[in-house]
């Protein structure tokens, strides 16, 4: 049985279709790259399979439990957490206290306060600062590592680069690195295809809102990826 | 009266006025909800007591004990069942809710109390007072209220600050669905605050009445108090809702100096100051018409 199951998910922003008919399964521990081209569906299947967006139709089962209805909070609570796309900080509250509002979720494991900070030491000074006055990469981080500390069985992270200087992608990317390695369960939106293909074990590639093609991250081409991300390839 | 004593007064005037606006200020804060019937769940706060008090004959501090913790309750019921629909539906929704229950609960009160007028007792530190000077009095049961608030305040304070359900608080105010993204239950959090809100609005409108007489449409009086108080301290700031019901308090008493029917007169002058001024210091806050399309 796959961690994550989702079939046949429908979901729109009032007229518009975002995601049609997706059907797809995570196994646990693989890390999963979902690319597309803007507007291809992404971020709103992953808000949908966080709770955060209601689907018009369809089923996220996550394991073994049908989640569909319940609210984001809920589906937090039985480990599903979601990096959203902005990074979306509490601006007024410290680094800290922005780590510590995933207490919510009630799951202790792995991650604490005192492990994520050294996992990104580059917040450990940061950890009394207000988060509106950190830089871009220092922000994303800190989402990340908020996070980590729900100790989630299935990570969603939606273009954690996005808006990010260069040298901060690579920051957060080192940061992320041992989490790839490790057994965690992440699905990755990333713009970035070279860096998809190089993190992710799986590929997955959307198109107008429908999953066009699906392989193993060593064996597909990057033209195989790129046919299929602007709609050449012949399906 | 002299002036000094007079500005002593509306300071400690101030306490009951500050802890009037807590809860309209935490609410607003939170939710973005305007509690338009504040005022009136502060006098229905006080009605409980008066109920207590005639019933079970114990004293109205003693009161307090049952009032407060069911004002929790109200609090947490009317924001999952009313005030929660109402915040889906958008915006003025939730004003236009607020300003229907003021209008229930003052009927309510005087089906059951009838329309008379009546006090709560405030035992022996009501009517004494510390006589510093021949010019000086220090009324004991305001400053009571005053420390009382400050306690409150403070007490509100750490809670947000140091506390768990305070950064979930802090959190769900400023965004809601990133919060429920961490695990927060929005809906649970917004219903806490609207108890903490509701608290301290009946243990307001306990003193309120144990100060002065109240009959059942007092709430409105009370709530465009705290409201002032609130707009006077500044949005946010649990400090500075003190600072504007002790600017509100002096004004008040100061105006009582002059003629005693100024007395809620002055108040009302200075929040209209301190409304013209914020606006007028916000760049462009004044701008009645709407620039033109080069702008």
């Amino acid at each position: 049985m796959s961690l994550l199951e989702v079939r046949d998910l429908d979901a729109r922003h009032g007229l518009l279709q975002a995601v049609r008919q997706v059907s797809l399964d995570v196994e646990a521990g693989e890390t999963l790259a979902l690319v597309g081209a803007n507007g291809a569906g992404k971020t709103t299947l992953l808000r949908t399979i966080a709770g955060a967006h209601r689907p018009s139709a369809g089923r996220v089962v996550f394991d073994g439990r049908d989640v569909t209805r319940l609210s984001p909070h809920e589906r937090v609570r039985l480990g599903i957490a979601l990096v959203p796309e902005g990074r979306r900080l509490f601006p007024e509250l410290t680094v800290e206290e922005n780590l510590r509002v995933a207490a919510a979720a009630g799951r202790a494991g792995r991650w604490t306060v005192e492990e994520v900070l050294e996992t990104f030491p580059l917040l450990a000074p940061l950890r009394r600062k207000v988060a509106k006055s950190l830089s871009g990469g220092e922000q994303q981080a800190t989402a990340i590592a908020r996070a980590l500390l729900t100790n989630p069985r299935l990570l969603l992270l939606d273009e954690v680069s996005l808006g990010l200087a260069p040298i901060a992608v690579d920051g957060v990317y080192a940061a992320l690195q041992p989490l790839f390695e490790s057994d965690a369960t992440i699905v990755l939106v990333e713009q970035d295809l070279g860096r998809a293909l190089s993190v992710a074990t799986r590929v997955v590639c959307m198109l107008e809102g429908r999953l066009v093609l699906t392989g193993a991250a060593a064996e597909l081409s990057r033209e195989q990826v790129t046919d299929a991300y602007f709609g050449l390839a012949k399906a | 009266m002299n002036w000094a004593n007079a500005v002593l007064h509306g300071i400690l005037l101030g306490g009951l006025y500050a802890l009037l606006a807590t809860g309209l200020s935490l609410m607003f804060g939170v939710m973005r909800i305007i509690n338009l019937a504040h005022g009136s769940l502060a006098l229905l706060g006080a009605y409980m007591a008066f109920l207590l008090v005639e019933h079970a004959h114990i004293s109205t501090y003693l009161a307090l004990l049952p009032v407060l913790p069911g004002a929790l309750v109200v609090g947490y019921v009317l924001q999952r069942t009313l005030l929660e629909r109402s915040l889906r539906a958008g915006e003025l929704v939730p004003l236009l809710t607020t300003f229907g229950l003021l209008i229930v609960i003052a009927n309510l009160l005087e089906y059951f109390f009838s329309p008379d007028v009546h006090s709560l007792d405030s035992g022996r530190i009501g009517g004494a007072s510390w006589r510093i000077s021949s010019h000086f009095t220090l009324p004991w049961f305001d400053a009571l209220i005053l420390g009382v608030a400050v306690v409150v305040l403070g007490g509100l304070q750490l809670l947000l600050r140091r506390t768990q359900i305070g950064r979930e608080l802090r959190a769900t105010a400023a965004d809601p669905d990133t919060a429920e993204l961490l695990g927060v239950d929005a809906r649970r959090v917004y219903a806490t605050a609207t108890a903490i809100a509701v608290a301290t609005a009946a243990l307001a409108g306990v003193f309120y009445a144990m100060r002065s007489a109240f009959d059942p449409f007092a709430g409105p009086t009370q709530l465009i108090y705290a409201f002032e108080a609130v707009v006077i301290g500044g949005l946010g700031s649990l400090w500075g809702t003190l600072l504007g019901g002790i600017v509100l308090g002096v004004a008040q008493t100061v105006s009582a100096q002059i003629d005693v029917q100024y007395f809620a007169l002055g108040g009302h002058l200075v929040f209209l100051a301190v409304l013209i001024l914020r606006t007028a210091l916000q760049a462009g806050g004044l701008r009645v018409l709407p620039r033109g399309a080069s702008a």
